[in-house]
């Protein structure tokens, strides 16, 4: 009886980690998923700005402000990073960086910003009710804080991941560093 | 008698062991919160309704997934996402962290996740299992 025992609590010991779950994305994921929520702004290479204008890449959407001190230049430089990572697949990854700030945000404002990070990265801009439509289609917040200087906008800081037929693939949470994004992206452009 | 009652000590004893030394790793680690259909609609008749905690618990290795379900009929902003009728987002965590999210859903516009470290063998490991247990039960 006692013998019995102990080969089943070995046996037990010995199979449980095989029960671990298969290895997933590490950004958040939408299942099933559905069409990216399109849109139109203007770029910051002064035309028309749509999602569609990328289907073919996976894109990453950012939502942010180029006053941003905090979120914004740790996010963007994150993505140089992983985007550099991937050599020359890097090319099928496109960056769009969607301001909440269309008050200081212009397309040049953008343009300038962007360049000092990866000059392929492109910004939208718009009306305040067309962006802030965008916004809500993806569920993301920004609100206006006063500071000393001026204000700041507090936002959403998720990335989020639209793969190459244009479908709303996942959310990455802020803090997640480039090698997380390399693996997520390296799975995205396999499919 | 004796010898039933020692078979019995042997048996919980035996089991204790087995649920302080066995790794946690279940094949499920999934953390289910759903919007149950007529959210929408019992919110709109002014009904105030709860259904994501505003602070979540989560361990590593354990239940480290957080997976949100939306059996609703209309879009909902369901913790840090906008998620789409029938449509869920699971989101894995594998740093043990506080996290913060901004969240509609809630008054404060802010939803936490403490992540908690993989409990270690022995004394967590156990404790972790009968919590599980209990709260299965109740």
């Amino acid at each position: 009886m006692m013998r019995r025992l102990l080969v089943s609590l070995f046996a037990l010991l010995l199979t449980t980690p095989l029960l671990a779950a298969t290895p997933r994305l590490k950004a958040g994921v939408f299942e099933p998923p559905h069409a990216a929520p399109e849109f139109s702004l203007q770029g910051s290479d002064g035309a028309e700005l749509k999602l569609g204008r990328y289907r073919g890449k996976l894109v990453l959407l950012v939502f942010g402000f180029t006053h941003c001190t905090e979120v914004c230049p740790i996010t963007l430089g994150t993505l140089v990073q992983a985007r550099q990572a991937l050599g020359k697949a890097g090319e099928a990854v496109q960056v769009v960086y969607v301001t909440v700030d269309p008050e200081r945000d212009d397309a040049a404002q953008l343009k300038r910003y962007l360049a000092a990070y990866d000059a392929s990265f492109i910004g939208a801009t718009g009306k305040p009710e067309a962006l802030a439509a965008v916004r809500a289609s993806y569920g993301v917040v920004a609100n206006k804080l006063a500071t000393k200087g001026g204000y700041a906008v507090d936002h959403s800081s998720s990335v989020y991941l639209i793969d190459r037929s244009g479908r709303l693939r996942g959310m990455m949470p802020y803090g997640h560093g480039p090698k997380d994004y390399v693996h997520d992206l390296q799975l995205l452009l396999s499919l | 008698m004796k010898r039933l009652l020692a078979t019995a000590l042997l048996l919980i004893l035996a089991g204790l062991t087995w649920a302080a030394l066995a790794p946690l790793a279940p094949a499920n680690r999934d953390e289910l919160f759903e919007i149950p259909k007529g959210t929408w609609a019992r919110r709109m008749a002014g009904d105030k309704v709860e259904i994501l905690p505003e602070r979540i618990h989560l361990t590593l290795g354990a239940n480290d997934v957080l997976l949100l379900r939306n059996l609703d009929e209309v879009p909902q902003v369901f913790g840090p996402a906008l998620i789409m009728p029938g449509q869920s987002f699971r989101l894995p965590f594998e740093v043990a962290s506080s996290y913060s999210f901004a969240c509609t859903a809630h008054a404060s516009g802010q939803m936490s996740v403490i992540v908690a470290p993989h409990p270690a063998r022995g004394w967590e490991t156990l404790n972790w299992r009968l919590r599980a247990w209990i709260k299965q039960l109740s």
